[in-house]
């Protein structure tokens, strides 16, 4: 029944150099309510599935804080993806609802980071990447050619 | 007995690496000559006195020795006898205990064959060698002693999280160090470099084996690690750019960049102050991963017990080391004289994109990772997960793969895809190009649903496949040397990973489902039928077993037992997914929880080919494995002969 | 690249150093900043969504955003009966219905049978209970665990959010928070 967190802790166990923290097993409380009906259960129509399934992905769970709700077993996760699968279901568009959980929760809760400002040295990193190994190579280059 | 004797030998040992860095930067001055010939002996009788604590430390987990305070905490008598072993270092003393025997081992196997290097330079790296080593003894020594005792013996141990409690994890973490103290060679190597001004194709020869091996166990370990991650999560994925999986990718890349600008340095003498950059990120990266993870710095504090002591002792340490690299190099590389030239169509070129594309996406992965830190310090919550990885890493990516392609085709220094001769290599790329081609053109006309980079994957895969071994094209097979045959496969093995890739993005089918015994469904070309529901036990577990027949088109039923595990020392659960393996992909049933109306919650998934997303892991490191094993050889030859010779020389009574 | 491409040492040399200086920087940040990993709502200072939740409990009505705009602030508690610290904020709540403060509750993924137990045994400071038992109301207002309280003013905003349960020490500040959302 208690699942709350596994998943979180695994991915930190997988590649933790150190194990032993990891250890202090977190024995939360637990629901005993079903999940929701659309936690577990996919859109009849396959286009609204693949739809809602590519938003889940992109959407963080807030309770496990380091998974997408997409992978989770928390029921908080679930509920959300109930709220996901009917919205979708009802025909709203999958950024509306991503707009809609960031006025609730902020950037936060969105793994696809919205441009923004605050984000724009995000966006523009691999640009000034590509630019600043260009810098540094346009010497060594331009000689080489000649020879 | 055996802890005290432990604990005493590696206070020799630590006394020693003392020894070994004052003794080795004396050497280095013209006052004291005499000493450099103790550099070499002390390197080695240090390595073999920690050998000889961590081996201690490994007994007193396997009788479980529950007056010492580390086996108590994190052993239990009942474990099986692997996981008492895995247990040695499956805590913060023993992973730490590890870090320094591996560095012990491996400087003292450096001093005792390595005698290409000038011996001022040799004596520098192990001096290096020490000051990282010191580093870890005193953090053992000081603040982490994996020894201490209880004052009353413990009843019982604690036991091992149930979670942990996996072969795959028992070893993925130790060949993950391996592989970042492997790296810590290659930086004490630069480091000596720098210090005596001496960069050449002696340091890249000397330097390249350690990368070598400590790139095939990074290899490995995050091959092994994802398909881990894959299996026991329960919901079929491999890869999340989660901060603690950047982490073990970062040094990965930065390895091998080094990789490839070593063999550029080795040949022909450029790339010298960029190869000597790259053994200081290399390293750093393994210390900043080290750090990322250690320190929680980046993790839910839900999820993990942080220590931030241990994390700022490793900063400490970061600082130390990395900073005092960096001014070094600041200090150093301008007097670095500049390697050969080439041109703009040469082999060393295309080292140079692809060194320029890895560290392009080792950038992307440091800001990317490190990102949420900076808006929180500005006060902004915000998240960077696949949906940015993803595209920005494949902007630098598929450029690379493309002129992986091409690149161990061209000459050195340079070359011609112009006039008479260019045949010999416009003519198969050009075919392997339009495969890719094809491949993309078939995605866009018959399957539009395939997003861009997945087409993009399957694309270039196809091309890259059939490319990477275009290199042995010509040649006689028997007498192609074994570093050919080894960048052949790993370049192949990057091919058939990113087939895997790509697939399981644009293939794979999702079912989920609330079945009663009896029922069937449909999962892509299988299907699956739910025969029952049972318990089971383990030797320190019991679960629920779900029987599922699954069977492909028409072929006969096979039995899956996806289970739900719960483990008794300490106190969990644990789903365990059921595989079905066959040459086109995979089945992935999972036993989820039992609803109101006595319907079980079920989950498959179909993935086309995803196994070869490890399989390419395993024959990129197979690839690592024989480049190794050839350099090796060439290296044993080459002191067999040297011995021969001075051997003549003496019995010629010079 | 930077030391091969130039003759004379430029500044590219140093950048390693310099970005390194700038990590360091941030993760000393990273670590000696206040341990908060809470996912604030960002609903605050925002109207209440529309909701109307059926009772959870026998004794008590349900809740609708309608009861929120009856003039005067009122607490709005996100618990559940399966929740440790919801027990231990019990007395917290206690006291502040005893102060006057009128407390709405919505209870999360619970069975009325569970939350009969729950209010038997800590009390019911409650004036209306909702039952959500898809967490539709706690993904509306930005909530992301339980216990949380929201102070919502006489005209149905969201003015203050408290994250966990509410200690001793926190009861001033409640209190000084519902009078500021009366003004």
């Amino acid at each position: 029944m208690n699942r709350l967190l596994p998943m979180k802790r695994l991915l930190i166990a997988l590649f933790a150099l150190l194990l032993a923290p990891v250890l202090a097993s977190q024995l939360s409380a637990q629901d005993m309510l079903p999940p929701a009906p659309y936690a577990y259960k996919q859109l009849s129509d396959p286009e609204q599935e693949a739809k809602a399934q590519a938003l889940m992905e992109t959407l963080r769970c807030l309770k496990c804080q380091s998974q997408s709700i997409a992978d989770s077993d928390a029921p908080m996760a679930g509920d959300m993806r109930h709220q996901v699968r009917t919205r979708i279901a009802a025909g709203e568009d999958p950024e509306a609802i991503r707009q809609w959980l960031i006025e609730r929760y902020g950037d936060y809760v969105s793994y696809t980071p919205q441009v923004k400002p605050i984000t724009w040295p995000l966006f523009a990193a691999p640009a000034v990447i590509l630019l600043l190994a260009a810098l540094l190579l346009r010497n060594r280059f331009r000689k080489g050619g000649k020879q | 007995m055996i802890a005290e004797l432990g604990l005493a030998v590696l206070w020799m040992a630590a006394a020693l690496a003392v020894l070994q860095l004052v003794a080795g930067v004396l050497a280095l001055r013209p006052e004291g000559r005499q000493l450099a010939g103790l550099v070499r002996p002390v390197a080695v009788v240090q390595g073999a006195l920690v050998a000889v604590a961590f081996a201690a430390l490994v007994s007193l987990f396997l009788t479980t020795d529950l007056s010492v305070k580390l086996v108590a905490e994190n052993s239990h008598s009942m474990k099986p006898f692997i996981f008492k072993l895995a247990g040695t270092w499956g805590n913060h003393e023993g992973s730490m205990l590890l870090w320094v025997t591996i560095m012990g081992v491996a400087g003292g196997f450096v001093a005792l064959i390595e005698k290409r290097l000038p011996e001022n330079t040799l004596i520098a790296t192990l001096a290096g060698q020490a000051f990282v080593s010191l580093g870890f003894y005193a953090f053992l020594l000081l603040s982490s002693n994996p020894f201490e005792r209880l004052a009353e013996p413990a009843p019982e141990g604690a036991g091992l999280n149930p979670l942990l409690q996996d072969i795959g994890l028992a070893f993925h973490p130790p060949t993950l160090y391996v592989g970042y103290v492997g790296l810590s060679i290659a930086f004490s190597f630069a480091i000596g470099a720098l210090v005596t001004r001496d960069v050449g194709p002696a340091f890249a020869r000397a330097m390249r084996p350690w990368v070598l091996g400590a790139w095939i166990f990074l290899t490995l370990g995050i091959t092994a690690g994802s398909y881990w991650a894959y299996y026991t999560l329960g919901w079929g994925g491999w890869w999340f750019w989660d901060p603690v999986e950047n982490a073990s990718l970062m040094p990965w890349l930065a390895a091998t960049a080094l990789l490839h600008s070593c063999s550029v340095l080795a040949s022909r003498n450029a790339l010298k102050a960029w190869t000597v950059m790259l053994g200081v990120i290399a390293f750093s990266m393994s210390m900043v991963g080290t750090f990322l993870v250690r320190s929680g710095i980046l993790t839910s504090v839900h999820a993990f017990a942080v220590d931030p002591e241990r994390g700022s002792f490793i900063l400490a340490l970061l600082a130390v080391y990395i900073g005092g690299a960096l001014t070094l190099f600041g200090l150093r590389a301008s007097t670095v004289t500049e390697g050969a030239r080439f041109s703009f169509v040469s082999r060393e070129a295309a080292l140079v994109l692809n060194n320029v594309m890895l560290c392009g996406i080792l950038g992307i992965v440091l800001i990317g990772t490190l990102y949420p830190l900076l808006t929180e310090a500005m006060g902004v919550k915000v998240s960077v997960g696949p949906p940015y990885f993803n595209p920005v890493s494949a902007v630098f990516a598929i450029p690379m793969m493309l002129v992986m392609g091409v690149g161990p085709l061209l000459r050195w220094r340079q070359d011609s895809l112009e006039g008479k001769g260019a045949a010999r290599i416009t003519l198969p790329v050009g075919i392997c190009a339009l495969l890719s081609a094809a491949v993309l053109l078939g995605v866009v006309l018959f399957a539009h649903h395939i997003k861009l980079l997945p087409a993009l994957g399957l694309a270039v895969a196809a091309g890259l496949a059939p490319a990477s071994f275009l290199p042995l094209r010509g040649r006689n097979l028997r007498r192609t040397p074994l570093p050919t045959w080894g960048m052949v496969i790993g370049h192949f093995g990057i091919a058939v990973a990113l087939f895997g890739m790509a697939s399981e993005s644009a293939f794979s089918t999702e079912k989920l489902a609330a079945m009663r015994p009896g029922d069937v469904q449909q999962v892509g070309p299988w299907t699956v039928k739910l025969d029952g529901i049972g318990p089971v036990a383990g030797p320190n577990w019991t679960a629920l077993e779900a029987t599922v027949a699954a069977g492909y088109e028409s072929a006969a039923p096979v039995m899956l037992h996806p289970q739900a595990r719960t483990f008794s020392n300490p106190p969990g659960n644990r789903t365990e997914s059921a595989l079905k393996t066959r040459w086109n992909g995979q089945l992935y049933a999972v036993l989820g929880e039992e609803g109101d109306d006595g319907r079980w919650q079920m989950r498959f998934w179909w993935k086309p080919f995803v196994p070869m997303i490890w399989y390419g892991g395993a024959l990129i490191a197979l690839g690592g494995l024989l480049a190794l094993l050839g350099r090796v050889a060439a290296d044993i030859r080459r002191l067999v002969a040297t011995d021969k010779i001075a051997y003549r020389r003496m019995k010629q009574g010079r | 690249m930077s030391a091969e491409a130039k003759k004379k040492p430029g500044l590219a040399i140093w950048l390693p150093l310099i970005l390194f200086a700038g990590f360091f920087a941030l993760v000393i940040w990273g670590l000696v900043r206040p341990a908060d990993r809470e996912v604030a709502s960002a609903f605050i200072g925002k109207p209440l969504p529309a909701f109307d939740l059926p009772p959870a409990s026998d004794d008590r009505p349900g809740l609708s955003t309608m009861v929120f705009k009856a003039g005067k602030p009122r607490l709005l508690n996100v618990f559940a009966s399966w929740c440790v610290p919801c027990a231990v904020e019990s007395p917290q709540l206690a006291f502040l219905a005893s102060k006057g403060v009128e407390i709405d509750g919505v209870a999360i993924r619970d069975r009325k049978p569970d939350v009969a137990r729950f209010l038997a045994q800590n009390g019911n400071p409650f004036a209306r209970i909702g039952k959500d038992d898809l967490s539709q109301v706690q993904l509306a207002i930005g909530s992301s665990g339980v216990p949380e309280t929201f102070v919502v003013d006489g005209k149905g905003v969201i003015r203050y959010q408290h994250i966990g349960d509410i200690r001793a020490e926190d009861v001033p500040m409640i209190l000084r928070k519902l009078e500021e959302a009366g003004q």
